[in-house]
């Protein structure tokens, strides 16, 4: 026992002093829902580039699984001990970590949302987040443009996140209805539409598991789908291997968004027809250079135009590109893609 | 713990010494220092805290030997540090509840969901969501002591149940601190602050504090905390001298209960929202029996002191705070935790070996 | 019969399923005595101690303690009408300490509101108490009344749990197999234990499989065989092979022993 403890001692005067040697001026924090998902490695990878290059202490973390708000509390709890100037946070409970985000800018911190918004949007300082209806309306209008004149006769399938509607997915899957010329009806829901050209909508989880799943189901309802939306990339590949089961794979068009590395290289066998690509890294880095901005003299960051958060960009990325609508090629897309 | 009245024993067996035959002679300095352990379980944990406290204090410096960082490693270890509390019981009685974290939580969305959903003032809707509790723990205690299921699986069934249940019962919503704040502050209660000097105590800090003396002095110093032991030891051996066994082991179920729904109560003050997906729910029972075991308590019953639980949740904070502050990756903490895991167990069967 | 027995059975009958355990027994246990109980494996003699201690309720037959009908439902219950069994396995928590066991489920607890609000134990009185009873019987080759049960010796714990059933005004003691863990010294310091108990006039039921054991300081000796009571004799006019011979009915008892 003696020993065991002298050694763990050890161990934390080690890590300690290591991480005390390094101490600067201007501390920020990274907080993610988990730290094994590639779109948080990468939004952390951005963020300690640019906290190296700005001179400042990044330190980062992580709940234990997606939904763990008990640690992200804990987490911010330490930030404010810690002294830091900033937190990025991306919430797994966008409602319940909500007085915890208060007490830290109480403190004097600046809290910027990454990703997704807090609930309500103004909890926090600023969020800086893709404009997920946005990347919805580029694949819906690729998608569109692609038919051409079949458009007005498609066939479409949804594949959404959650039967809980969670805002991310609603906002993707009504972006795309709107690209693609459909009726929104209540755009803060999906599956209140009437327009015939909707097979049906199915939830996936987010993976290739619920995407193959959610196919089937709807290829069952009408095996004339061939326009298949879908929430992210996983889910896209799970649609596809449900298509090449009935031997479809070559006649849908399959469209979704996020832009991670093994989606775009999808995109490039043929698996997906377009996506648009999202930037985890970009978003991690501005809020960094926020966070420096916000020791130094006290500058708030600034909504993009328009909206209520800072906008960090989305591209369509696709190797047919369509007219009227602004595409990068596969080969730029894997330069930018994350995961 | 007690030292005045033991000391006294000492003083008196000193003077009866002379009609001692097999006086058995302290073994040198390890020999005194395992007669120590033995007599005071909660010594080698509050040992590694103290030694922790220090050595993240020298390397951290004033930032994490402040009021405010000792003061907040209390705040973040009070839901499990109660949740320790109810586990000690069982754990000395030769159980184990795996239950406790989904008790917890689903009392708080009981709790929540009185006011809420039906409109029950919140001081009835605590006192709805504790009797909940007590009753759970009361159906465990039944399951355990008169159906004589093992303890294990028994705890491993409520606690999916009570998942379940949580999810089926609340849909899933959260109800949001600012609703909370507006309509039922009571519920939030716990999480009221009281500052001094750059500490921040909460009320539920209070709580658990009292709570951990409440029990040490109801297992120290009440025939009820000697059975407890007596069951945890040999439960034959207790029956057979006198305990009611069934009525022991249902008593400490029933605690063991009411606690986690207290537990419950802490979670909405320190979170200040109602959360049925609340992480405690999943790993609140490991939690909790890391900190027992860290603490010095056998999981085989009967030996251990609740000091040394509340020390080992104190011990695991800090570990986690100091780490944290450290920037380290939160692994390391989860690997060193690993570590004092089996150094404690390794401890506990040398404290088990007599070498009398 | 000038003396009245202390404890008294006449005609326990014990069926489990189809096996009749206890075959209308009878028993006496006399003022002062140490009455030994042989019979071989599966003779019944450990149901007979049973319904004795409470342990198991006979279907027939009636138990007298002082001369009163008496009937137990529970060792706690015979317990509390003055019987006292000191099992083979000692029933004592290791981990707790001497005074700790002694008290176990008859503690005391300190007067006025400590006691009655907090419940508080009197702990300074019970180990007064406990010091006292040991000491009484020469037991204080134990140094700490605060120790630990498992740090001592086989024979200090019968030690203690002998002093335990002697300690509460107990009428009957009943002492399943003391001797049998124990080496040759420590068996002779719990034997001289029992005779000293004796002595104070409490009467002593031994079981023992230890012929040695018994002829030494056993009274009267109660043989059983196939459910009840063969016969009772007298070790000083019998020989240990005369015992085991009536045990395994290689010999029959004369008469007059029958009626004892």
């Amino acid at each position: 026992m003696k020993k065991s403890v002298l050694a763990s001692v050890i161990g934390a005067l080690a890590l300690g002093v290591a991480a005390t040697g390094a101490q600067a001026e201007t501390g920020a924090c990274l907080i993610t829902k988990t730290d094994t998902n590639p779109f948080f490695v990468k939004m952390r990878e951005g963020a300690e580039a640019k906290a190296k290059e700005l001179g400042i202490t990044l330190n980062s973390y992580a709940g234990k699984v997606d939904g763990d708000n008990e640690s992200q509390v804990a987490a911010i709890e330490t930030c404010i001990a810690n002294g830091a100037k900033g937190i990025l946070i991306t919430a797994s409970s966008t409602s319940a970590i909500v007085p915890s985000v208060q007490q830290a800018r109480d403190a004097g911190l600046l809290v910027i949302a990454l990703d997704t918004p807090l609930e309500p949007v103004d909890a926090a300082d600023m969020t800086f987040a893709t404009d997920n209806f946005l990347a919805g309306e580029l694949i819906g209008e690729w998608a569109k443009a692609k038919l051409g004149d079949e458009a007005a006769n498609a066939k479409i399938a949804f594949l959404d996140l959650d039967v809980s509607q969670p805002t991310v997915g609603v906002l993707r899957d009504q972006g795309f209805m709107k690209g693609f010329g459909i009726d929104l009806a209540d755009p803060n829901k999906w599956g209140d539409e009437t327009d015939p050209r909707i097979v049906g909508h199915d939830v996936t989880q987010g993976n290739e598991e619920g995407g193959r799943k959610a196919m089937e189901n709807l290829l069952a309802k009408d095996t004339g789908i061939n326009v298949v939306y879908t929430i992210n990339e996983p889910a896209a590949a799970g649609a596809y291997e449900a298509l090449k089961a009935i031997g479809r794979e070559k006649d849908v068009l399959v469209v979704s968004v996020d832009g991670g590395c093994p989606g775009v290289a999808n995109i490039e066998s043929g698996v997906i027809g377009a996506t648009s690509q999202q930037y985890p890294l970009l978003m991690a880095a501005k809020g960094i250079e926020a966070i420096a901005a916000w020791a130094k003299d006290g500058t708030k960051p600034q909504a993009t135009e328009g909206k209520d958060f800072f906008d960090t960009g989305v591209n369509l990325v696709t190797d047919q590109p369509v007219d009227g609508v602004k595409s990068i090629s596969v080969e730029e897309g894997k330069k930018l893609c994350w995961g | 713990m007690s030292n005045t009245e033991s000391f006294e024993d000492v003083v008196k067996t000193r003077r009866e010494e002379n009609f001692a035959e097999f006086s058995s002679e302290t073994h040198g300095l390890l020999g005194r220092f395992h007669h120590a352990l033995h007599t005071t379980p909660a010594l080698v944990p509050l040992i590694v805290l103290v030694s922790a406290i220090a050595v993240f204090g020298i390397a951290l410096g004033s930032k994490f030997f402040s009021p405010f960082a000792l003061t907040l490693i209390l705040q973040q270890v009070q839901i499990v540090g109660v949740l320790a509390a109810a586990q000690s019981l069982v754990i000395l009685t030769a159980g184990i509840d795996l239950s406790v974290g989904a008790l917890a939580v689903l009392s708080s969305v009981i709790m929540g969901q009185m006011t809420f959903r039906y409109g029950i003032p919140p001081f009835l809707a605590v006192v709805i969501g504790l009797a909940f509790g007590t009753a759970i723990g009361a159906v465990n205690g039944w399951l355990v002591s008169r159906v004589k299921l093992p303890p294990f699986i028994v705890t491993l069934g409520m606690w999916q149940i009570l998942l379940a249940a949580n999810y089926l019962y609340s849909a899933n919503e959260t109800i949001r601190a600012q609703d909370i704040e507006a309509d039922a502050p009571f519920l939030q209660f716990l999480g009221t602050k009281v500052q001094m000097a750059g500490a921040t105590f909460t009320l539920g800090v209070f709580l658990m504090i009292v709570l951990i003396l409440g029990l040490a002095y109801a297992l120290r110093s009440t025939a009820w905390g000697r059975h407890v032991y007596a069951v945890g030891d040999d439960p034959e051996a207790a029956q057979l001298s006198g305990v009611n066994v069934h009525r022991t082991l249902m008593s400490v179920y029933m605690v063991v209960g009411f606690i986690c729904a207290l537990a419950g109560w802490v979670m909405i003050g320190r979170f200040g929202s109602v959360s049925p997906s609340a992480t405690t729910g999943v790993i609140g029972n490991i939690q909790s029996i890391t900190a027992v075991v860290i603490g010095g308590i056998s999981l085989f019953g009967g030996r251990g002191s609740i000091a040394g639980s509340f020390f080992g949740a104190l011990i695991v904070g800090v570990f986690e705070l100091g780490l944290r502050m450290a920037g380290a990756d939160p692994q390391w903490t989860y690997l060193l935790i690993g570590l004092l895991i089996i150094a404690a167990v390794t401890v506990d069967q040398w404290i088990r070996k007599v070498t009398a | 019969m000038s003396v009245e027995p202390i404890l008294k059975a006449r005609n326990l009958v014990k069926r489990y399923g189809r096996v009749t355990a206890l075959d209308r027994c009878d028993f006496e246990l006399m003022p002062g005595e140490i009455l030994a109980v042989i019979g071989d494996n599966g003779a019944g003699k450990s149901t007979l101690i049973k319904a004795l201690s409470g342990a198991v309720q006979p279907d027939a037959g009636e138990i007298w303690l002082e001369g009163n009908k008496a009937s137990f439902a529970s060792p706690n219950d015979a317990r509390m009408q003055g019987i006292e069994t000191v099992y083979q396995t000692l029933a004592m928590s290791p981990a707790l300490s001497i005074a700790d066991n002694m008290f176990m489920g008859r503690e005391l607890r300190k007067p006025g509101f400590m006691g009655k609000v907090l419940r508080k134990l009197d702990r300074p009185e019970m180990e007064r108490i406990a010091r006292e009873k040991l000491a009484d019987l020469g037991l204080m080759t134990i140094q700490n009344i605060n120790q630990a049960v498992e740090t001592l010796s086989g024979g200090q714990r019968q030690g203690v749990a002998v002093a335990r059933a002697a300690a509460f005004g107990s009428k009957v003691i009943i002492l399943d197999e003391p001797t049998a863990a124990l080496g040759v010294k420590e068996s002779r310091r719990v034997l001289d234990l029992i005779v000293d108990v004796k002595s104070r006039g409490i009467p002593i039921i031994l079981i023992s499989h230890n012929m040695p054991h018994v002829f030494e300081i056993a009274d009267r000796i109660h043989v059983h065989r196939l459910g009840k009571r063969l016969c009772v004799i007298d070790p000083k006019q019998h020989s240990m092979s005369d015992a085991v011979a009536l045990m395994t009915g290689a010999k029959e008892p004369s008469p007059e022993e029958m009626a004892a």
